[in-house]
């Protein structure tokens, strides 16, 4: 079991952003968080990632931040950078082997290649939404922890996306927030609604 | 719950120690021969000061506690510990300038480097409460705060040799505090009054620190009671 | 260790790249150290000797490096970017050490310019004043840099690093105008040596806390 979560609740101050969420995730497995929105499934997320600490209950993830890949609202880029430049950091920061072939082979595969040396304030939300997809596979994660990854993806960028996770789910353990299930659907193995 | 019902108890013994040391200080202790009853404001002044650093030091301990072990309530503890040395803080500048007005006539003078330490360690632990202030609740403002507890027990330190430091190019004058060296009643009157003042800051914190406790449960309460 | 130091090297050299591309800070730091130099010559009464100007000069220093302090992490905030560094497996003190020497560098070369400019102005540099520059840049720089990180989560960040990093600071103005006048220089600078000491070390070890929960 990679992932396991039993009543864990999440306040900011006052305010309740998670109450009682329990689930597993086998690794290997998928799951789909699904709920409108302000039901905390961006909190969720940010607690498996680690980024916040559940205020109740126990979560317990079982891969170190070195085999975590996450995609947030945010593309965790820098925008006065090129897209080359910000794979170059983050693949040294995840000490990525084959640092180069590995960054140029994923801005091929999400059609960045040729934008590669363009700074990231120059692309449209669609490019950085797959740079930021780019970003959280360089160092081939085994948990892929991504919150809604569809916004502001084209049609084309979609596309890629639908292959991408086709792909992952076979051989990775995901995480996948959305409130349009349907792309999604067929590859869950494990549904989780938020109210 | 046994620190409530012990409460009273810590409480009184505080007050007879106050009651002990006001005796001491105004009837027992002799007066100073240059400076008179104006003198008696050091047995006040400087264990306040003593008890200001101890509190700040409490505050710090929890605040490494919190950042060790992650558990919540010494978020309270320590911050609780913090304001009670803020204002006894508070107290030691204002016995401070009262002293210095009986003493030399003036409500303010730099060449006291207790003083001036004071007065920075109060500008540090304000921005303390600003920053708590300005952060939502939860573990990472408790967190912030108690990195930044720590930061002023290293700064107390370091200040008073800065301040020390800062003596030689600023203010070479200097008052002496005290011309003769303390008697044995005088001695005593000072160490009535420090335990005093440790015990009245040890029974405020705790009467605090469950106020504060209560206050939270009562909040917890009512959510409870609301969502159900 | 020596991943440790690519690290740091890999996140400094990100942040000069970025100001070098974006170019607002440094700019403005210089303005603002010449343009308070100005100010403080029109400041000071006539009559008065040069010893008040070295101390005006580290209260410019002192308030041109909050200036670029203020601006240290707004990269960071952008796009959340923090986020990614923090879930990176790289040491999280190696995210702190990146910035400031980058703000480090950013501080000399304002200096580069505003000593000269002093010493034009107002009166002239000795070896212990350029000594204590250089040791009390490298205590704002790792003091502030975790300090400005502290206030980026806060609500009022603007307001409240100034008030978070004053009192700090206060032992480095001493000892810096201590070098720069006091006969017994060196002892002045032994004591900033002290603070760097034992502020960068509070700082590297608690930069962790600052950025996760």
């Amino acid at each position: 079991m990679l992932i396991r979560a039993r009543d864990v609740e999440k306040r900011y101050g006052r305010a309740w952003a998670l109450r009682a969420v329990s689930f597993e995730v086998d690794e290997g497995g998928c799951l789909l968080v699904t709920g409108p929105n302000g039901s905390g499934k961006t909190t969720l997320l940010r607690l498996v990632c680690g980024l916040a600490a559940p205020t109740g209950g126990v979560l317990e993830v079982g891969v170190d931040r070195a085999g975590l890949g996450f995609v947030g609202h945010e593309p965790l880029v820098y925008r006065d950078l090129t897209a080359l430049e910000n794979l170059e950091l983050y693949g040294r920061l995840y000490r990525v082997p084959e640092r180069r072939e590995r960054t140029g082979m994923l801005l091929e595969r999400f059609g960045l290649w040729d934008a590669r040396n363009q700074r990231v304030s120059g692309y449209s939300r669609g490019m950085t939404q797959r740079l930021a997809l780019c970003r959280a596979l360089l160092h081939d994660p085994q948990l892929v922890v991504l919150d809604e990854p569809y916004t502001a993806l084209d049609d084309e960028g979609a596309g890629v996306l639908d292959r991408e996770l086709e792909m992952l789910a076979e051989e990775r353990t995901l995480v996948v927030s959305t409130h349009d299930a349907g792309r999604i659907d067929a590859l869950a193995d494990t549904r989780l609604a938020l109210a | 719950m046994s620190v409530a019902k012990s409460l009273p108890a810590r409480a009184f013994g505080a007050v007879g120690l106050m009651a002990a040391a006001m005796v001491m200080v105004f009837f027992v202790a002799p007066e100073d021969a240059d400076q008179g009853i104006s003198q008696k404001i050091f047995y006040f002044h400087v264990p306040i000061a003593l008890t200001a650093y101890a509190c700040f030091g409490t505050g710090a301990w929890k605040a490494l506690r919190l950042l060790w072990t992650r558990e919540e309530r010494y978020d309270l503890e320590s911050y609780t510990a913090v304001h009670q040395g803020t204002i006894f803080g508070a107290l030691t500048l204002i016995t401070g300038s009262i002293w210095a007005k009986a003493s030399w006539g003036i409500w303010w003078t730099w060449s006291s480097n207790q003083l001036v330490l004071f007065l920075v360690l109060f500008l540090f632990y304000c921005a303390y409460f600003m920053l708590r202030f300005s952060l939502e609740p939860g573990p990472r403002r408790a967190r912030l705060s108690a990195v930044y507890a720590v930061f002023g027990v290293a700064l107390i330190p370091v200040s008073f040799l800065a301040i020390r430091l800062a003596n030689d190019f600023i203010h070479p004058t200097v008052f002496t505090r005290h011309g003769a060296q303390m008697t044995h009643t005088m001695f005593a009157a000072f160490c009535v009054s420090w335990a005093a003042l440790l015990a009245l800051a040890h029974v405020m914190y705790r009467i605090e620190l469950l106020g504060k406790r209560i206050d939270a449960n009562l909040r917890d309460l009512r959510e409870a009671l609301t969502a159900a | 260790m020596s991943t440790y130091a690519a690290d740091v090297a890999a996140l400094a050299r990100k942040d000069l790249r970025l100001e070098l591309r974006a170019r607002d800070t440094l700019p403005a730091m210089l303005l603002f150290v010449l343009a308070t130099l100005v100010v403080f010559h029109f400041a000071l009464p006539a009559g008065t000797g040069h010893e008040p100007a070295y101390g005006l000069l580290w209260v410019a220093l002192v308030f041109t490096a909050l200036l670029g302090l203020g601006r240290a992490w707004v990269p960071e905030r952008e796009n959340a970017a923090l986020d990614g560094l923090v879930l990176a497996p790289c040491d999280r003190s190696a995210i702190w050490l990146g910035k400031a020497l980058a703000t480090l560098t950013f501080l000399v070369a304002a200096e580069v310019v505003a000593l000269p400019a002093f010493a034009l102005f107002f009166a002239p540099l000795r070896g212990t004043a350029l000594a204590g520059v250089a040791l009390a840049d490298i205590g704002i720089c790792t003091v502030g840099s975790l300090v400005s990180a502290m206030a980026a989560s806060s609500r009022t960040r603007e307001l409240i690093l100034p008030l978070l990093f004053l009192p700090l600071a206060i032992p480095l103005i001493v000892g810096g105008v201590g070098s720069s006048v006091s006969p017994h220089g060196g002892k002045y600078l032994l004591f900033l040596a002290l603070y760097d000491g034992v502020f960068s070390i509070l700082s590297w070890a608690s930069f962790e806390y600052v950025v996760t929960e």
